[in-house]
């Protein structure tokens, strides 16, 4: 929506003359095929997704399928223990995944922001793990967890922790252990974006406070703070999408377990529809999140006044 | 952030005066910042260092040294577990497949979102709000939760099991942020650069090709490689729509590994090096663009 009021703000392109090399058709032309992608494979299933939520539709169970009305939601918000317990757990793994990766991103932008010496190097090794994929990721992270030739051995050998401890198959060092694994791979995503943004503050402004005997924390929370606040909003908002929406990590790490212990909303949706074939209660639970996601979205960016000083 | 992109394009011209005074004022600019303790960068980026490269010499570790040993180090150093994903475990196969599905996507991507992005940086049109907003919304459209759906589509299609439905699945979800990234590297070239090419006689589209594209290059290498890294990680839609082995891709052959009963930590160890190697190279090449790309586009724009 921003995006959209900052094009209205545009002067306007040059007007053309009629009947010059540029067709009216032009512009549609070139979007073309991108609409037509967009249409055909992300607003044709999200259509069908909500269709289907109003069904029953099992096709292992077809003499059951046909108009479910409002049955499926119902169940949900009733009937289903387990959508409570994974919609919480989508929470929890949000705001502490978001909530750190800010945290730790912004720190780090700050520091390899400073001019020093192996500067170059050490920003290349620090962003490497944004390229990781979300498997990969496991598979390391399942490396240095694994019971017998993990980190844990080595810590025993030193005195620390047990032989044999396995923190993914406990159901309280589960999601530490998760969250550590995600935020390796999650902070460099933070500290690009807001490095990017750095390097646009006018250093005028720095010498000016300077001048006026202000101190580096001052500094920091009247200059640099402002100045990061719309690509901090913008980037905490997609990223919290972002760690809602993807499954990779989890379905490949600990599958959701151990005794259900890190499944996410997506991720009970995705058993729920590919394990179990149950299409219409999935895509009834599709919806719910969908409408979740907006909501927060909406109230986010409300409540942090995305946006709102600059105009 | 996105608010600034006005003052941009509309001041094409800023960026010189401060070049000029640039010689002037090094020795100010530097005592701001020199007042920074040495320790409390080099403290802090050690330990995050450590952090940061302990994982992967972890994953070098287990790749490289023998199998049953527990040597902190590689060596004796041997190949036996490359060896063996690459040819039992098929990795070469997954290898080339991966291959062609990010060099596709990153065509595909690179073409449809470059037509698009200069339609809206460079046309006023009746739909254009309406086609921004959509752009936006699309962010917020879980590719995982619309499995089903899309199966279901390539499924009428026939191109379950065909490299094809993974490529079209990987652009779909990368169209959106690429073709807004775009037209923002566009709207920062003056329109003024194109006029006077096609006053030269240039008609508009050669005009675009050798104006606007060469300034585009940062950017373009930016969403490209985006797509490519993207594609290249990702492992749903190659779960879902390959079901044939000699159709997968990496990712999904590292699942594999992961998800046997008895983990073979040197072969999943191997596979995950023969994965991040090609990312791995195109991140150390585009490091540089991807920071300036973003500021010039992304974050400002």
């Amino acid at each position: 929506m921003a995006q959209a009021a900052a094009v209205a703000k545009q002067p306007a392109p040059p007007r053309r003359r009629r009947g010059s090399a540029t067709p009216r058709r032009l512009p549609y032309l070139l979007i073309a095929p991108a609409a037509l992608l967009m249409l055909g494979f992300i607003a044709y299933p999200v259509i069908s997704v909500f269709y289907y939520s109003l069904q029953h539709y099992n096709p292992t169970k077809p003499w059951r399928n046909g108009f479910a009305g409002f049955d499926n939601f119902v169940h949900a918000f009733t009937q289903d223990p387990q959508f409570w317990d994974t919609l919480v757990f989508s929470a929890k793994w949000v705001v502490v995944e978001v909530g750190l990766q800010l945290l730790f991103g912004l720190a780090l932008a700050l520091i390899v922001n400073q001019s020093f010496v192996g500067r170059a190097l050490s920003r290349a090794m620090v962003f490497s793990p944004w390229a990781v994929s979300g498997v990969l990721t496991s598979a390391i992270w399942v490396l240095l967890y694994n019971s017998q030739t993990g980190i844990t051995r080595y810590l025993a050998d030193l005195g620390i922790g047990e032989y044999g401890t396995s923190w993914l198959s406990d159901t309280s060092t589960v999601f530490p252990a998760a969250v550590v694994a995600d935020l390796w791979r999650g902070v460099p995503f933070f500290a690009i974006l807001i490095l990017a943004d750095l390097q646009s503050v006018s250093k005028d402004l720095y010498e000016a406070a300077e001048v006026d005997g202000a101190g580096r924390i001052r500094q920091f929370v009247h200059i640099t703070l402002p100045h990061l606040k719309d690509a901090i909003i913008l980037s905490t908002l997609l990223r919290a999408v972002w760690e809602f929406n993807n499954v990779d990590l989890l379905y490949t790490m600990t599958g959701g377990g151990p005794a259900g212990a890190t499944t996410t909303l997506p991720l009970y949706i995705a058993n729920t529809s590919v394990d179990a074939h149950n299409f219409g209660y999935a895509s009834a639970l599709t919806t719910v999140a969908f409408v979740i996601l907006l909501f927060c979205s909406i109230v986010y960016l409300r409540l942090s006044k995305f946006g709102g000083e600059d105009k | 952030m996105i608010t600034k992109d006005a003052e941009i394009s509309d001041a094409p011209v800023a960026p010189a005066p401060e070049a000029e005074e640039a010689p002037r004022r090094p020795d100010k600019r530097r005592r701001a910042w020199d007042e920074v303790p040495r320790w409390q960068i080099y403290l802090p980026l050690s330990i995050y260092l450590l952090f940061t490269l302990i994982p992967f010499y972890w994953i070098l570790l287990f790749a490289l040294r023998e199998p049953g040993s527990t040597s902190l180090v590689p060596w004796p150093i041997t190949f036996e577990h490359f060896e063996k994903v690459w040819t039992e475990r098929s990795f070469g196969t997954y290898f080339q497949n991966s291959v062609l599905v990010g060099v596709a996507t990153l065509f595909m991507t690179t073409i449809v979102a470059l037509a698009g992005g200069y339609a809206l940086a460079r046309f006023n049109f009746r739909i254009k709000r309406a086609f921004m907003l959509a752009l936006l919304c699309s962010q917020f459209v879980p590719g995982a939760l619309l499995l089903v759906p899309l199966f279901q589509i390539f499924a009428e299609l026939r191109m379950i099991n065909s490299l094809g439905s993974v490529i079209i699945a990987e652009t779909v979800f990368q169209l959106p942020l690429s073709m807004i990234l775009i037209s923002g590297f566009i709207r920062n070239v003056p329109y003024s650069l194109e006029e006077a090419a096609w006053v030269d006689g240039c008609n508009r589209f050669t005009g675009f090709r050798v104006v606007v594209l060469p300034l585009l290059r940062p950017g373009l290498i930016a969403v490209g490689s985006f797509a490519f890294v993207h594609s290249w990680n990702h492992f749903l839609f190659a779960l879902m729509f390959l079901s044939n082995q000699d159709k997968q891709t990496i990712p999904v052959g590292l699942n594999t590994l992961l998800s046997a009963d008895s983990v073979d930590l040197g072969a999943l160890a191997a596979g995950g090096i023969i994965a991040a190697v090609p990312v791995v190279i195109v991140f150390a090449f585009i490091q540089k663009w991807l920071i300036t790309g973003f500021s010039a586009g992304a974050v400002k724009g």
